[in-house]
């Protein structure tokens, strides 16, 4: 009975001493290491956050303009003016901007990219791609807002030189320089595509007599074409939401017209331009951003979707 | 005929390359014919003004430095972190598909609507206001799904083996993240992260949503302060119709330019300096 006491009083011997220090730290380790996964998860987390904070504030605020604003007038209006009176809240000229931007950026992109990622993909040597595709990828690094710069200062004058009536701002030169930014996203994922296309279909192809022309548009090409398409749609998706060069080379008339030598507004150089002016928090025109925002994020979510599911659903699988 | 057809069409698409190569050198000939007059050590180190003889980019160029530096120190644990998750701990359930998914739609998701996000959630919610902090904080969710999706790329990259390797010895997940997984993809990472950060660098739609103005004589002291930054400095000069602030704004963008370059240049050489040393 003594003996029993004095041990759980005292441990007298070492080697269990040893033995419950081992015991705590194993504890110590498993709690640490549990810490450790769920501070990581927490991590993680903060990305889903991220896209809750952006849909509940589009929703909360956009709710909120819609007492205001009838939604039917909001989608369906053809004049923009939140600053005049009499206020219109119709967001049809600031899509119609949008648009175009974006179609005349995909008319300059698309064929350039196509060729540029064909050229890359099957007549370049080894040594000349590994150059010119980073190079060409600078073109994506470029901050917007020299784009911009250069869509004034260069593109403009010269389109004035050879169309006088074109106005200073116009949809024209920010559609020519929008185009050159998302040209590198076009040519560099469809290249990508371009040269996933396994060896042996071309050498097949070759095998039976074809050309280098042949092999490029009927073979590799259609073989890659899920992940063409899906760098189109996300090229465009990027041209609809491109903001500093269009607000300064596009101008700030939002208007229902299909000339790209007049000056138009799209929706993010409106939104740029009312957080520009000194508009009260709280206000209808401050309001405007978010609702106008909103048609903005769901566009191109829907784009960013449609993009991911042609690769996933037209993928062809090679073994 | 076939033959006149072929090369006719590798032509073709050998000029839309070089037309792409040309634009670029254009766009940077243009900003350099128009800009290099007006740079100067004065243009660096003098505040905007209204006369475009004595205006520089000074607290442009503070207020930037200072905005990458917060950006950095938020995004990178955050991102990095969250990597490491999806990469070693995650288990294939539906909340990390939905991570997934969610992370890459976010990438697509227009810069400005970030703005958006940071005018109501920190410039209002958290009352920070028109500062530094504010500024960092929408950038650092801007540049997240990027840090992200880059680290999970150089963590992936590291072989199964090294792990196993670590295991073997008694290592427990974390000792093996850190010790092994983490330097074997630290240059990757690293080069990731430093892109995703000039890419920062050079945004101005979120920067003026929050607010950042324009006119400000004096450099940024903590984060709490207002600022102004380049890419916000070269829009507003841009915007005038002045010729000499069109100038201004040239020079101005090469110093943003070369500032890009040298984050590009840092992430080039990490990369090449460490593949040597880790072979596989």
């Amino acid at each position: 009975m003594d003996r029993l006491r004095i041990q759980r009083g005292h441990i007298p011997y070492l080697s269990e001493f040893f033995h419950s220090i081992k015991l705590d730290r194993l504890r110590m380790q498993r709690i640490r290491e549990l810490a450790i996964e769920k501070a990581l998860f927490l991590c993680a987390l903060v990305s889903v956050l991220t896209t809750i904070g952006i849909v509940l504030v589009l929703i909360f605020e956009t709710l909120s303009f819609f007492e205001e604003v009838p939604i039917l007038e909001f989608l369906t209006g053809t004049t923009w003016a939140p600053t005049y009176r009499p206020q219109h809240f119709g967001v049809l000229p600031l899509i119609n901007g949008t648009i175009m931007i974006a179609a005349g950026a995909a008319v300059i992109a698309i064929p350039l990219g196509i060729a540029s990622s064909v050229y890359l993909s099957e007549y370049a040597s080894a040594k000349v791609r590994q150059t010119v595709k980073p190079v060409l990828e600078i073109l994506a690094g470029i901050p917007t807002v020299v784009y911009g710069y250069f869509a004034i200062s260069f593109i403009t004058p010269l389109i004035r030189e050879f169309i006088p009536d074109a106005n200073i701002f116009n949809a024209a030169s920010a559609s020519i320089v929008v185009g050159i930014m998302i040209l590198p996203m076009v040519s560099s994922l469809s290249e990508d595509a371009m040269r996933s296309v396994p060896r042996s279909l071309r050498e097949g192809a070759y095998a039976l007599g074809s050309t280098r022309f042949d092999v490029s548009t009927k073979i590799v090409v259609p073989a890659a074409l899920s992940g063409i398409l899906a760098s189109f749609v996300l090229a465009i998706s990027r041209a609809v939401g491109e903001t500093m060069a269009v607000t300064l080379a596009a101008g700030a008339t939002p208007k229902m017209t299909l000339n790209f030598f007049e000056s138009i507004q799209t929706m993010t150089a409106y939104i740029v331009q009312v957080s520009l002016g000194d508009t009260p928090h709280g206000s209808i025109e401050y309001q405007t951003i978010f609702a106008v925002g909103m048609v903005l994020f769901i566009m191109t979510l829907l784009m960013n979707i449609v993009s991911m599911w042609i690769k996933e659903r037209y993928r062809e699988v090679y073994s | 005929m076939r033959y006149i057809k072929g090369e006719a069409f590798k032509y073709l698409c050998m000029a839309a390359t070089v037309i792409a190569l040309m634009l670029l050198a254009l766009l940077m000939w243009d900003a350099w014919d128009k800009g290099a007059g007006w740079l100067s050590l004065k243009f660096l180190n003098s505040f905007p003004s209204r006369f475009p003889e004595q205006a520089g980019i000074k607290s442009a160029l503070w207020g930037s430095i200072w905005l990458m530096i917060l950006t950095a120190i938020i995004s990178i644990p955050l991102g990095v972190g969250a990597a490491i998750y999806l990469e070693e701990y995650a288990r294939r359930t539906w909340l990390t598909r939905i991570i997934e998914i969610n992370i890459s739609n976010l990438a697509g998701v227009p810069s400005i609507v970030y703005g958006i996000l940071g005018l109501a959630l920190f410039v209002r919610g958290l009352m920070l206001g028109r500062s530094l902090l504010a500024g960092a904080l929408t950038m650092a969710l801007l540049i997240l799904p990027i840090i992200i999706i880059s680290s999970q790329e150089a963590i992936r990259a590291v072989p199964k083996s090294i792990r196993e390797a670590s295991y073997a010895l008694g290592s427990t997940k974390w000792q093996t993240v850190r010790h092994h997984v983490l330097p074997a993809a630290l240059p990757g990472i690293l080069t990731g992260n430093i892109l995703s950060l000039s890419r920062a660098m050079g945004e101005a739609a979120p920067l003026i949503m929050i607010g950042a103005l324009t006119f400000i004589a004096f450099t940024p002291a903590g984060p709490f302060d207002p600022f102004t930054a380049l890419p916000i400095q070269i829009f507003n000069w841009a915007s005038r119709p002045k010729a000499e602030f069109q100038f201004l704004a040239a020079a101005g963008i090469l110093v943003l330019l070369a500032l890009l370059l040298a984050m590009n240049a840092a992430a080039i050489i990490i990369r090449n300096k460490y593949q040597r040393y880790i072979k596989w």
